[in-house]
């Protein structure tokens, strides 16, 4: 990674943040197009725990039609809880990690990229496929918008919020469900909101409130995140 | 030869010595576990016999006693818990990295003690043992919390680095608090029906409040109490083979 | 005294087994948090003791 960044001839202070984002970003989209069948994963979980609950339930239109914005939005809380181990252990593993703590790179722009290369691999693809676990699940059509709106404000918040529960136990062995622990409490109100949009959205109501909510917590988010995630990471490493 | 400001007072500083704080420790604990024992049994006492009983609920308002002081104490130990982490963190303050560890079980338990009370107190007031009450909810949520910096302490073997990222997750935990809350406050008023909320505290009479304020002081001091009893066994753990720790294990 | 008899002290007019449930849970979880420190601090100190025993007698 630091080959990467360091190709161009040493420019002190001519790399820009925007310039280092980039890098960052389309590193880890490329290593992780290299394992395709990884990528794909989330997309085919998220599906199936959807598939639960008719299963599991009832199969009613009336039950299904009134439960689906809350079981779409769990399963992709869930689907991205499961992916979030996978953003920092790689790199943890070769010793990356270590180098891009003593790059005098801002550890904050690093982070900000290796999470949103994660969400360009697992939210968005969530948002994207929702509608087809709605139509599966008897959302109301008019709520569609909504959902894919909501989870393409919450899946980046929950990106973010997921990163930090990596970060702090990317240097246990065996993080799996360690980190759902943590960050799950943490996820609640995203999910709240989230799913009060689709409802707000099925019902005919105004969403405005909701999305301004998530906005926020998506600010929020973008601009704390990073920090805990960089004090998690360095304590990771060293420890 | 210039003198650097100190920020803090100087009993912050002398609690950097582990073995200073032990002995501090050791001397303040009669201070609270007196007040912890009278003011307990003397609340207890006044909660459970001389208190009048609500209009509306009967004797089963008599919980209140224990589910608020609780409530109370759970909330405030997170608190201390993230600010003690905190300090660890920021001064590499081994004591109160130790003092951060001591203070999650017990804010556990506060939080399981305010949960089931909760539930118990719900049963003769709304006919089931669990509402999805926005506080009764947010408690679930805090005791969470708590259970995830239990379990990431736990998951380090070494001490050091436990104590680090528990304080980062307890200072994340601690930003996140009033956005839950605020969301599960919300969420209730969309899915509950506009009623007396279970922890409501109507204007109260004096023989009411009095014995209320009795226990959470009685609750604190206990909290003291625990607190620097897990503190000081920490201390003992942790600064084993310093040459203080024998002298005092030699005296046993 | 709100109650005109022990035996209705213990009935709380018909609340009793949760108003004393409470109580008792909130006694067990205050005992336990004492029992414990109080428990591990007797198991720290045998520990020690026995491996500075050790220690004098390979020294």
């Amino acid at each position: 990674m630091s080959e990467m960044l360091t190709k161009e001839p040493v420019r002190t202070g001519e790399q820009s943040i925007g310039g280092l984002f980039l890098a960052v970003l389309k590193r880890d989209l490329l290593l992780s197009y290299r394992c395709r069948s990884d990528l794909v994963n989330p997309l085919i979980f998220f599906l199936m725990v959807a598939t639960l609950f008719p299963l599991g339930v009832s199969p009613e239109p009336d039950f299904l039609a009134q439960v689906a914005p809350g079981v779409v939005w769990v399963a992709a809380l869930l689907a991205t809880l499961l992916s979030m181990d996978s953003v920092f252990r790689s790199d943890y593993e070769d010793g990356t990690l270590e180098q891009t703590l003593l790059s005098p790179q801002p550890l904050f722009v690093v982070v900000l990229g290796k999470i949103t290369a994660h969400w360009m691999l697992t939210g968005l693809p969530l948002a994207l496929l929702a509608p087809l676990l709605g139509v599966m699940l008897f959302l109301p059509e008019g709520g569609m918008g909504g959902l894919m709106l909501s989870l393409l404000l919450g899946t980046p918040t929950l990106s973010l919020v997921g990163a930090i529960g990596a970060a702090l136990t990317v240097g246990l062995r065996k993080g799996g469900v360690l980190i759902s622990l943590l960050v799950l409490p943490l996820y609640i109100p995203v999910l709240i909101f989230g799913t009060s949009a689709v409802q707000a959205a099925v019902t005919g109501l105004p969403l405005d409130g909701y999305i301004a909510l998530l906005g926020a917590m998506l600010a929020l988010g973008i601009g704390l995140a990073p920090l805990a995630v960089g004090a998690a990471l360095r304590i990771s490493v060293s420890g | 030869m210039a003198e650097k400001k100190k920020w803090m007072p100087r009993w912050f500083y002398q609690m950097a010595s582990p073995r200073w704080s032990y002995e501090i420790m050791g001397k303040l604990m009669p201070w609270f576990a007196i007040p912890a024992a009278v003011l307990l049994v003397l609340g207890i006492a006044w909660a459970l016999a001389f208190a009048p009983q609500d209009y509306q609920q009967g004797n089963s308002f008599r919980i209140i006693y224990i589910h608020v002081p609780s409530a109370i104490l759970a909330q405030s130990c997170y608190m201390l818990m993230a600010v003690a982490g905190a300090i660890g963190l920021i001064w590499k303050m081994k004591v109160a990295d130790m003092v951060a560890k001591s203070c999650a079980p017990i804010g556990a338990t506060m939080a399981i003690l305010a949960l089931a009370t909760g539930a118990i107190w719900g049963k003769p007031t709304w006919g089931s043992w669990w509402v999805w009450d926005a506080r009764l909810t947010s408690m679930l949520i805090l005791l969470f919390l708590y259970l995830g910096v239990i379990a990431l302490n736990s998951a380090f073997e070494s001490e050091a680095t436990a104590a680090q990222a528990t304080a980062v997750l307890a200072l994340v935990g601690l930003v996140n608090i009033p956005i839950i809350k605020y969301s599960v406050e919300w969420w209730n008023t969309l899915h509950q029906p506009a009623t007396f909320t279970l922890t409501e505290r109507p204007a109260m009479p004096a023989e009411m409040w009095v014995p209320l304020l009795i226990m959470v002081i009685g609750f604190y001091c206990f909290f003291a109490v625990s607190l620097m009893m897990r503190t000081r066994n920490e201390i003992i753990h942790r600064e084993r083979r310093a040459s203080w720790v024998r002298e005092l294990i030699e005296k046993q | 005294m709100s109650f005109d008899s022990f035996s209705e002290f213990l009935a709380m007019g018909g609340h009793g087994i949760y108003v004393w449930l409470s109580y008792a849970i909130a006694l067990v979880l205050f005992v336990i948090n004492l029992a414990s420190p109080l428990l591990r601090k007797k198991q720290l100190i045998s520990e020690l003791k026995r491996r500075l025993r050790r220690e004098k007698s390979t020294s």
